[in-house]
């Protein structure tokens, strides 16, 4: 057949292998929002260097942001396709009985991750550009940690980040496993392995939530 | 017991259907499901009235035709069991039990509870096998040695009945279990080998042509399996696809 990499197994690969890449990032991210509580300076720098480093701008942001926008258009796809496949629905149905609710519901953990992205991008990736692209200000290597602190003095701000993380944490609780699965990965390891998922999914979701709450409650002094 | 019986009534499979309402009394906990549908049936031909269409065949959970979604579950209740193998001591005095058939695009509604499960066969028929010379020179299946592990594995697989619980049962409507056995089966086995590739690739295409979904590893399909397919299996179908898609022009 023609085109088959785009059979349902090649598109959940596809789907696989861009949450795989989106949860090595979010590891990423979070070490780099751990050093603005833990050491400001440091945080700045390496907000520097990862905001002016032409590799990381114009090679691995573009892909971050491609993977993002593959994984939800492809969700949103195997979403219908898959809906479509059952026409008539049941008039009884204990879907609990056989499955979890965060595996069943992922399409919607996940719109409210976009949601939160859209919130995220105009708080910080927006003004980013405008700074450096449209303004062209000069480089401030000191900026970061303050601009960070005062995008959280909002508590409602801070409520929508920790709500939104907390979907993130469902979406992950199914995700992490389910990667793997996808991929082919189901042996002996399997039950660390999902183990290993709940640690991530929890973790690293409660984590942002931490810090989000931290600058919020230690707002700047000068 | 007494019991009302909620069942999904369809006459054929371009008008549409609805929930029919029947009470059925006196029925012993010792009945299985398939039985206590048959008192409803002579009750309803006694009555001059159309008995309910329904699939059934050996009646002790081997053939896989007894398809019935019963209160929302895929064979009922219990887990790891077929519905002729359902017993009527699950249910209480007084219950209401609605029977629906298999939902999904590739298994059209025929009439009543019967669904159409050819996809099944269509996708058997694009793989599910292997070419094996009948002219008087096979080599005999015992001598080729097999690693333990893998023949109970393979045995595993192939305890499959194709019954479409999986994709019952699927939010998706996925056949991955049943097309996972079926490669696996093979897959494990050194005769499996000569037309590997050309099976996965083929099978998984007949699932997509026929209108399956996709998997999304919800679980509900292992699950509600009567045989208790596992989804390791799903992982070596997935295996075996990306391997062969990736040797193969
Ligand atoms: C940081 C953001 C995100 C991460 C880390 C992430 C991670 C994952 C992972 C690891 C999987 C499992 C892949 C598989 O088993 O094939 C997955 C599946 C999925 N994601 Fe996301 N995702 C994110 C954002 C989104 C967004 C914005 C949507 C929008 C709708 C979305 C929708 C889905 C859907 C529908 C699935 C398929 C469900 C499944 O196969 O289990 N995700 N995601
Ligand atoms: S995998 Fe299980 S549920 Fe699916 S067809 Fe085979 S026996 Fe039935
Ligand atoms: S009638 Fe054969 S499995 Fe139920």
């Amino acid at each position: 057949m023609a085109n088959s990499t785009f059979t349902t197994i090649g598109r959940k690969v596809l789907m696989a292998l861009s949450g795989f890449f989106l949860m090595f990032f979010l590891l990423q991210h979070l070490t780099i929002n751990m050093l603005s509580v833990i050491s400001p300076d440091m945080f700045n720098s390496v907000s520097h260097f990862f905001g002016y480093n032409p590799v990381i701008q114009f090679a691995l942001q573009p892909v971050l942001i491609f993977a993002v926008v593959f994984h939800f258009i492809m969700g949103f796809y195997l979403e219908l396709k898959n809906n479509k496949a059952r026409e008539v629905k049941y008039a009884a149905n204990s879907a609990s009985e056989n499955s979890s609710w965060i595996s069943r519901n992922m399409v919607y953990s996940g719109l409210v991750i976009l949601a939160f992205l859209a919130l995220h991008f105009a708080d910080f990736w927006i003004p980013e550009m405008e700074y450096k692209y449209v303004a062209a200000e000069a480089q401030d290597a000191t900026r970061y940690h303050h601009e960070l602190v005062e995008k959280f003095q909002s508590p409602v701000k801070v409520g929508l980040y920790a709500l939104s993380f907390v979907f993130l944490a469902l979406h992950l609780l199914h995700g992490f496993q389910s990667a793997f699965q996808t991929v082919g990965f189901n042996n002996k390891y399997t039950p660390l392995l999902k183990k290993l998922g709940n640690i991530y999914g929890v973790a690293i979701p409660a984590l942002f939530i931490l810090i989000a709450v931290y600058h919020y409650l230690n707002p700047l002094t000068h | 017991m007494n019991l009302t019986l909620k069942i999904w009534r369809q006459k054929g499979s371009n008008v549409k259907g609805k929930l029919v309402a029947y009470n059925v009394a006196d029925i012993s906990e010792h009945m299985s499901f398939l039985e206590m549908m048959d008192v409803l049936n002579e009750q309803l031909v006694n009555s001059g009235e159309e008995p309910v269409a329904f699939d059934h065949d050996c009646r002790e959970g081997i053939c896989g035709s007894c398809s019935m979604y019963i209160n929302g579950r895929a064979h009922g209740p219990d887990g790891g069991i077929t519905t002729c193998q359902l017993h009527m001591r699950t249910f209480k005095d007084g219950d209401t039990i609605i029977v629906e058939p298999w939902r999904a695009k590739a298994f059209p509604v025929v009439k009543d509870l019967v669904v159409d499960r050819s996809a099944f066969d269509r996708i058997q028929q694009a793989g599910g096998y292997i070419s094996v010379n009948t002219s008087g020179n096979t080599q005999d299946a015992n001598a080729i040695p097999i690693p333990k592990l893998n023949a109970d594995l393979a045995m595993d697989a192939a305890t499959c009945i194709g019954c479409g619980a999986c994709v019952a049962a699927c939010k998706n409507a996925s056949a991955s279990l049943f097309v996972a056995a079926k490669v696996s089966q093979y897959a494990l086995l050194p005769q499996g080998q000569v037309e590997a590739n050309d099976r996965v690739i083929n099978m998984v295409d007949q699932m997509d042509a026929e209108g399956f979904g996709s998997c999304t590893n919800t679980g509900a399909c292992s699950a509600e399996c009567p045989k208790d397919i596992s989804l390791e299996n799903i992982a070596r179908m997935n295996r075996e696809y990306m391997r062969a898609k990736a040797v193969t022009k």
